[in-house]
């Protein structure tokens, strides 16, 4: 046993600080090597199974994969401008891969707004739309969720309950149950959509109106106010930015989810999406995948600079 | 404290008008803000014409869908020959197996002498709107179609038969439906409705329709409505009853399965002490096959498919935070002192996350075919792309001390950031990436449906078909349980690494 460190002999206490800081490490490393043992065992059990269930294996299906990467590569520079906006092409074989006249929208008799466009501006909307029924639906859950604004246990809890499983609901179920009962169309992405927004969003609420400073209302109930003028006037001034901020967050997320939506039958540019690389379209795709590149990165931005001007930089520290 | 006398108050205001009073533009903008979305909201409504969406949906549907999530319908038909005989049939999988004899049916038998000239008529007076009802029957039906038309029967073979003449069904403790010598007596919430049926297309109601029964025209079909207990439909020549019983059925074993319909004592007695009933195994082996492979509900499908997403979940969380935690040194201005480099770094994390999970996941399942390996690259992908904006971040807002201090003694830059920045960050990292393993567990659910595998494209399929709502709500249950189980995993260790619930 080492009683000794560089030229110091250690004292009775010493060794025992020593030995005790020993013990203490080696059971750290001991910990250590464990956890990334078991993480190792787990990644490869997961590998394996990943692999082993999958259509094709990793190996087989590389080739394939770069195959794919190279139909996609256009073949002049041209050709994902001509398919963004519609253009003729010089490649035109009578089939739709370059030409796509079906979803055109005229607006004079040569003037027109190829389908991308509006069907990206539908998910948009979409989205813009559910989470302002998120907004709304969140909005008034939270004052009833939060601790401050509501003492009753009886409500709060199951209200977060329900907020909860609102949250945790696969959202392919509720478009899935709704494109039953409604048909084709952008209704049953909205519901979904709004379904999982309100959960998400009265969440995030009312974690900041259990946040907020309980001053004002305590002014407001020693004149008298009941409790409907006390949230207005003491919580709302407060928390709107933050609230603001986080709707803000949530459209960003929900412009992804509504175009996920759309490719399982919600309409808008997802389901053309889908199609398009099912088809092998390549110029297609590529104008796609560039158009909502650009609106998500456009939508990220804009939200962004709103939230820093809403509530500075603090609005960054939280995540989805 | 100095506190003002209202008047002197008063003199203030008076003096700075401006200062107290809002201007004109700041005040009407809550009310611009108002109008612009009521208008927003009208033009959705427009746009999406969700008023003609909402009367077109058919919620009579909606309503049995969601009904189906909890409960199933067995359905036995009663058909009813031109001479009164009638015969059972509860279709071809019957959630009550192969010979159903519920208690809530009773039948009186009785043996007639049925002649081949009266089952010809009974055969060919019936117009077979439902083939798929009865298979016994449909080969018959094509030999007599088969013999020459017009001709007398050749030889009126009489033949002993036993064949239904009463029957009971009772729905509930008021509900039921007698039928008896080509008479349907219903009984239903204290009243009485009787309809002669003469086993051919005609039904003649006797007496007006109560409010719980409809019929569209005079000489057409009677529909019962029992509220969510059933209902029930009277031809001329059969009547459907539809009786709906809460619970998943056969959720353990399926009709074809030699435990079907036993008790829990029984199945137990058979597995611990019973003969074997497959010789090559124990009886404890072969129920458990039994119950994996229950044709209803494909019991070791779906947990397969479940813990596809799971890996999904895992395997793309970590190799996402793999690859982002070194590249995340190269994006932080304040590590690595390259403008382009931090730069070129990330707005390679922004295309990354801004080329969605979808995209990828599609272009996934395109090149790899569906299966987890595509659900696993679409994670690892995008969030490569949010890690690294996230960890970047992260080592941007730490305390510059630590480094400067390890720096200061001569250590190499290797162990400045293992020393001096690695201790801040980490927990920050860990906890990052928890959160994502737990929220990408939801996500995985999504982009199976579009192909990348797992239990979302199961899910996808049984809802498809628009009948399996019941597996539908069994998937739901399991993927809502994972994802509570998961969400309390991550939140546990999360406020173990930074010492609170929130990140």
């Amino acid at each position: 046993m080492a009683s000794t460190i560089g030229n110091v002999t250690l004292g009775e206490s010493g060794r025992l600080v020593e030995r005790h800081w020993q013990e203490l490490s080696a059971r750290r490393k001991m910990y250590t090597a464990l956890g990334l043992g078991l993480l190792a065992v787990a990644l490869s059990a997961s590998l394996w199974f990943a692999n082993e269930t999958n259509a094709g294996k990793f190996f087989d299906r590389l080739p394939y994969f770069f195959d794919f990467i190279e139909d996609l590569v256009p073949r002049d520079g041209m050709e994902v401008v001509r398919a963004l906006f519609d253009l003729p092409s010089p490649y035109e074989n009578g089939s739709f891969k370059y030409n796509y006249p079906e979803g055109r929208l005229y607006l004079t008799n040569s003037f027109y707004i190829p389908e991308y466009f509006h069907k990206m501006l539908e998910t948009i909307n979409i989205a813009v739309l559910s989470t302002l029924i998120g907004l709304g639906f969140g909005f008034v859950l939270s004052f009833v969720a939060a601790k401050n604004t509501m003492s009753n246990p009886w409500i709060r809890g199951p209200v977060r309950r329900l907020m909860e499983v609102l949250r945790a609901f696969p959202e392919v179920v509720i478009a899935g149950f709704f494109l039953a009962v409604l048909s084709l169309g952008a209704v049953p992405a909205i519901i979904a959509v709004s379904v999982h927004t309100v959960g998400a969003l009265g969440k995030m609420f009312f974690e900041v109106v259990e946040n907020a400073d309980m001053k004002p209302q305590e002014g407001l109930r020693a004149a008298g106010a009941n409790w409907v003028e006390r949230i207005w006037f003491g919580f709302v001034p407060q928390v709107m930015p933050n609230f603001m901020s986080y709707f803000l967050l949530r459209l960003e997320i929900n412009v992804r989810a509504s175009t996920i939506i759309g490719a399982v039958g919600g309409g808008g540019i997802g389901e053309l999406l889908r199609l398009s690389i099912g088809q092998g379209h390549e110029a297609k795709t590529l104008a796609i995948v560039f158009l909502l590149f650009m609106t998500i990165f456009g939508v990220d931005q804009f939200s962004a600079w709103l939230r820093r001007r809403l509530v500075g930089e603090q609005a960054f520290n939280a995540v989805s | 404290m100095n506190t003002m006398h209202p008047q002197e108050m008063e003199a203030v205001a008076e003096r700075h008008k401006d200062l107290l009073s809002q201007p004109n533009r700041k005040r009407l903008r809550p009310l611009l803000m108002v109008a612009g979305l009521v208008l927003y909201l009208v033009s959705c409504w427009w746009i999406f014409s969700i008023g003609d969406v909402m009367r077109n949906a058919n919620w009579s549907i909606a309503g049995s869908y969601l009904a189906d999530w909890v409960s199933y319908e067995v359905r036995p038909e009663l058909e009813i020959s031109p001479d009164g005989a009638m015969k059972i049939d509860y279709g071809r999988f019957s959630p009550l197996g192969a010979n159903p004899k519920p208690e809530w049916v009773e039948l009186e038998y009785k043996s007639v002498e049925r002649t081949e000239d009266t089952l010809k008529n009974a055969e060919a007076g019936q117009p077979r709107t439902k083939s798929s009802i009865s298979f016994m029957a449909a080969p018959a039906t094509t030999l007599k179609i088969a013999s020459p038309a017009g001709q007398p029967a050749p030889s009126s073979e009489a033949k002993t038969e036993e064949v239904i003449s009463r029957a009971v069904i009772s729905i509930d403790a008021d509900t039921r439906l007698e039928v008896a010598a080509k008479e349907v007596r219903v009984t239903h919430d204290g009243q009485n409705f009787v309809v002669t049926v003469d086993g051919q297309a005609v039904t003649a109601p006797i007496g007006a329709l109560p409010n719980w029964a409809s019929q569209k025209r005079p000489g057409e079909k009677i529909v019962l409505t029992f509220g969510i207990k059933g209902w029930a439909e009277i031809n001329g020549d059969e009547v459907s009853i539809r009786k709906r019983f809460f619970g998943w059925a056969n959720f353990v074993f399926d009709t074809n399965s030699p435990f079907f319909g036993k008790s829990v004592t029984e199945v137990l007695s058979t597995i611990a002490s019973g003969d074997r009933i497959d010789p090559s195994r124990s009886n404890l082996a072969f129920a458990w096959n039994n119950i994996l492979y229950n044709a209803e509900w494909q019991h070791l499908d779906v947990w397969a498919k479940l813990l596809q997403t799971i890996v999904m979940a895992f395997v793309g969380t970590l190799f996402a935070s793999l690859l982002a935690f070194p590249l995340c040194f190269m994006a932080a201005r304040n590590i690595t002192r390259n403008r382009l480099l931090n730069q070129v770094t990330k707005r390679f994390f922004d295309f990354l996350r801004s080329v969605d999970m979808l995209i990828w996941a599609l272009f996934f399942t395109r090149a790899f075919g569906p299966g987890p390996i595509a659900g696993i690259s679409a994670i690892f992908f995008t969030d490569t792309g949010t890690f690294g904006k996230l960890y970047s971040e992260a080592l941007e807002n730490i305390d510059e001390k630590q480094r400067e201090g390890v720096k200061s003694v001569g250590a190499s830059p290797l162990a400045v950031q293992r020393f001096g920045v690695l201790p801040q960050v980490l927990p920050v990292f860990a906890s990052q990436s928890l959160y994502f393993w737990e929220s990408n567990t939801r996500s995985a659910t999504i982009i199976g449906a579009v192909g990348a595998g797992g239990i979302g494209l199961k899910l996808w399929e049984a809802m498809r078909t628009n009948s399996d709502w019941e597996n539908v709500a069994y998937m739901v249950v399991l993927i809502l349980f994972v994802v509570f189980i998961f969400d309390s995993i991550s939140n546990a260790l999360r406020s173990r690494l930074i010492g609170s619930p929130n990140v």
